[in-house]
Parts: structure tokens; sequence; C-alpha cells
């Protein structure tokens, strides 16, 4: 990873010499052009499937369903990571349960989903939960067990209820770990959604891409794909933000830079 | 009445073989309101968890606690306690300033009083300036002091301080040990220390008891008459300041000879 802040030139000149492969590669077969058009060619179609607006329900379809099932993870995985983490018993009931399921390729989920919510938003949004649950909840867990007993009785001695100790301590101590559930969450949740919609949708962007792929368009399909590329680049991006403003205070203890 | 009243203390933990030990073992005193006392005796001689008791974080196998003659169960209201480590003890989330404002949130002030009032505390504790600082920026000794302010912050009547200046280099113990001379005779809270080094026990107390090897028992009560404000040099120069030193040690090696 290059230093923070610093202009990456031999990685821009890596990247722009793939484009500049690509695009004399495909152009010196029409056999090839068929299945991999040139990047110009693709550019033009992505411009044109925004200016037209064509691709845009596709986009915002696929962002709701990302941050429904994205948010609603975070929410129910943090909570339950809390209790988990705090009642020993109630983990060590689930314990076996959670070790069984997480490591289980969370798109196997889908033809139950299906089975259970039929081909619609829902059953996109549940895969989604479900399979970014998994890492927030491992991790929020840890990050309570870890929490120092010194910490708890401080916040004891100062008379906290159960309440403010929740909010004021447990929380920010264990916040270092639920962010890197989150982080990681973030990608999986992605991948979700767009498989989702591949198998089973008829909006979004997962969709758009296998539709265009099926009606022969391969250009439309690689803007497809650069879309969905550059949403994954954004939000990530987006997360390193709030991330650093948030953590500020944990960046600074000397812990590695994390991205 | 006195503000703190142990009676016939102890405490034993069932270990992992089933047998007890005995950690704390009978251990009646009292503490005037205003007044400055140590227990000092021999690592692992259970003055942490003699303080957990007193602080209400355990709960004692057998006797009562009362505070102003009121008998508690779990931590008072009006007692807090500081702990040896500081550093995890302190907020690594919250700054300077932040971590002095729990203490007064923690008491129910308003966020605006607080503010004044924590800046007071901050500069009372010789940490001006640092206000935006986050703890893991600071020296132990500078970490120990918020932490100092931070009990403060709570105005409790009764401050325990469980070997607060332990982990500290020679000359920032010393420094602290006259910061916290200054606030007491400034603020009056009464101040319950425990300490495994006699004469800081010698120079900052009023009173000292000495506590046997586990199971502690207080073996010696000493009445220190020195004037104050004391001072590091003419204070500790005393001869009788080591004829006391002299008679603490002698009565805690001839304890551990007996073993």
């Amino acid at each position: 990873m290059s230093r923070a802040g610093q202009f990456n030139k031999t990685g821009w000149l890596v990247f722009g010499l793939f484009l500049l492969i690509w695009e004399c590669g495909s152009r010196s077969s029409a056999n090839l052009q068929l299945y991999i058009p040139p990047i110009s060619q693709i550019i033009g179609a992505l411009s044109e499937l925004i200016f037209s607006g064509l691709v845009t329900t596709h986009l915002l379809t696929t962002v709701r369903r990302f941050l429904e099932g994205y948010l609603l993870a975070a929410v129910i995985a943090v909570s339950a990571g809390v209790a988990l983490g705090y009642f020993r018993f109630a983990h060590s009931l689930l314990e076996m349960l959670i070790e069984f399921l997480r490591p289980m390729p969370s798109v196997a989920i889908i033809p139950v989903a299906i089975l259970l919510l039929g081909i619609g938003d829902s059953m996109i949004v549940a895969v989604t939960v479900y399979a970014s649950l998994w890492p927030i909840l491992v991790n929020t867990i840890d990050g309570v067990r870890r929490i120092e007993q010194t910490l708890i009785d401080t916040g004891r001695t100062f008379g906290l209820g159960r309440r403010r100790m929740l909010w004021q301590i447990v929380l920010p101590a264990a916040s270092p770990y639920i962010v890197t559930g989150l982080r990681i969450s973030l990608s999986i949740a992605l991948i979700l959604v767009t498989t989702a919609e591949m198998v089973a949708g008829s909006k979004g962007l997962g969709f758009f891409i296998l539709d265009e792929e099926r009606s022969l368009h391969s250009s439309n399909m690689y803007a497809g794909i650069i879309l969905v590329a550059v949403l994954g680049y954004a939000l990530n991006h987006l997360f390193i933000a709030l991330e650093r403003q948030a953590m500020q205070w944990h960046r600074g203890m000397g812990v590695r830079e994390t991205v | 009445m006195p503000i703190l009243e142990v009676q016939r203390l102890s405490k034993s933990y069932r270990q992992m073989g089933g047998e007890t030990t005995v950690a704390v073992g009978n251990i009646s005193c009292q503490v005037e309101a205003g007044e400055f006392v140590s227990f000092v005796g021999p690592s692992g001689c259970g003055k942490t968890t003699l303080l957990m008791s007193i602080a209400g974080l355990i709960a004692p196998t057998e006797g009562k606690i009362l505070v102003k003659g009121q008998e508690v169960s779990g931590p008072p209201a009006n007692l807090v306690l500081v702990f040896q480590e500081f550093n995890k003890s302190l907020f690594a989330w919250r700054s300077v300033l932040g971590n002095v404002l729990f203490g007064l949130d923690a008491r129910g002030k308003k966020r605006r009083e607080a503010e004044g009032k924590a800046k007071v505390l901050i500069e009372l504790v010789g940490l001006k300036g640092f206000e935006k600082h986050y703890p893991w920026e600071l020296s132990g000794g500078m970490q120990q002091r918020v932490a100092i302010a931070r009990a403060l912050a709570y105005e409790p009547e009764v401050l325990l301080m469980d070997e607060p200046f332990g982990s500290l280099d020679a000359l920032t113990r010393l420094e602290l040990e006259d910061a916290l001379l200054r606030l007491w005779e400034e603020l009056g809270t009464t101040i319950l220390f425990i300490t495994h080094d006699i004469e800081e026990a010698i120079y900052l107390s009023d009173r000292i008891w000495v506590l046997s090897r586990r199971p502690s028992e207080i073996i010696e009560e000493l009445r220190i008459e020195f004037p104050r404000p004391r001072n590091q040099v003419t204070t500790r120069g005393q001869g009788r300041f080591m004829e006391i030193r002299n008679q603490i040690y002698k009565q805690i090696s001839n304890e551990s000879r007996h073993e």
C-alpha cells in the first residue's frame, strides 16, 4: 500500500498499461471483440447508459438493497454480539451453531431464501443480512470479551447503570473490533446483493449485468461490471473516511493502518 | 461518626481444586472525614482485595462496610476507586477533557457547568494545555493525573487509591505524592490509600495500618504526626521518619519469617 496521501505514480502507470493492452488486444481481433470489446467502446456504452438514465434504477435498487441489508445486519449483529460477549453462558450455548454456520459460503443460502421468501426484494435483502451478519457478530463478541475488567470496574466505581455502561464503556471499548467486522462485511454485502440479483432479480446491477450478457450486449455487460466495481470502490472509501473520523483515537495508538 | 467503617471484613476465594484461600482475614477499621489513611503491607497480602471490597466491586465473604453509618452493598455513590493500572482504567477514546468530563457526567452534572469544572480540575492536577490530548499521548505520570482528576470530578467523599503510583518511576512518584497532598489539602476529600512502599505511606498519611501476610490482618496502627505541608526533603530527612520506617519494616519482615 502506498503511504497515505501520496500519489502512487507507478501504480497508475501499470493501471494505464493494463487498459492500453486491453484496448489494443481487443482491436487486433474481430473475433475477440465480440466477447471483450475495446475499453473505449465500453466507456462509451457506460456514459450512454448513464446519460439515458437506463441504468439509474438498477444502480439505485442495488444501493438501496445493499444499505438495507448491511445496516440491518450491523444493528442485529452488534446487539447480539454485545449480548453474547457479555453473557458467557449464552455464548457457550450458541458457539457451536455459530462456528458451523459462519464458514459456510453464504451464497449457498440463496436457494433456501428463494424457497422461503420468493424471488423479490425481501429475499435479496435477507440473504445480504445473513451473509454480512457473521463477521460483525464474531468480531463484536471478541471485542466485548477482550474488554479489560479494570475498565468495567471503573464504570462500576463511578456508579454507571447498565445502559450507560453499554454506551459509554462497552461499545466504545469494543469499537475497534466492531469496525473491523463492519469493514469485512461491507464487501460481503455487495457480493451477496449482486449475486442474489443475478440468481433471482428483475432489477439491480446484478440482474442488469446478466441480462445484458444474455442479450449479447457485451459492452453494456462490461459497463455494468464497471459500475459495480466503482460502487464497491466508493463504498469502501466512504467507509474508510468515516472510520478515520470516528476512530482517530485508535489509529493514533500505534495500531497498524488498515485499508 | 466515622465517614467509613469496616467491620470484621473477610474475603475468601474458592480455588480450582475446591480449596478455599482466605485473602483478607478479619479487618476492622474506621476512617474519619478528611483523614488521609494508608494500608501498607507486603505484595500479595490481599491489599487489592481489601480495597475492592471496600469499593463495593467484590462482595466480602463476611463483615460489612458502612459509609456514614449506612451499610452498603455494591459500589457506594460517594466513594470512588483510583486503580493502579491507569492505562487500563482511562478511556482511550476520550481526550483528557473527555475523561474528566466523564466523572462529572457520572455525578449528573450538566454539560455547561461541567466543562468549566473539568478545566479547573485539569489545571489543579497540573495538566493545563493538555485538555485535547488522548491518554496514550501522555506519560504514565500524566495519565495517572488524568485518572485522579476524573475521580475527583465525581466529587467523592472518600477517594480510594490502589497503589496508584506503583508503576511509576521514582521521581514521578515523588512529584505525584506532592500533587496528591496539595489536592487533598485543597479539597478536603477523605483518602484511603494502599501501597507497599512504607516510606510513601509515612510521607502521605495521618494514620497507617500495617497489614500482615495473607490472610491479611491489621498488625499495627500508627499515627503519623509530621506537620503539614510535608516536604520531600525535610519530612523524609527527619530521624523520626526513619525510625517509623524501620519499625514498620521489621514488623513486615518478621511477619514473612514466620511463614
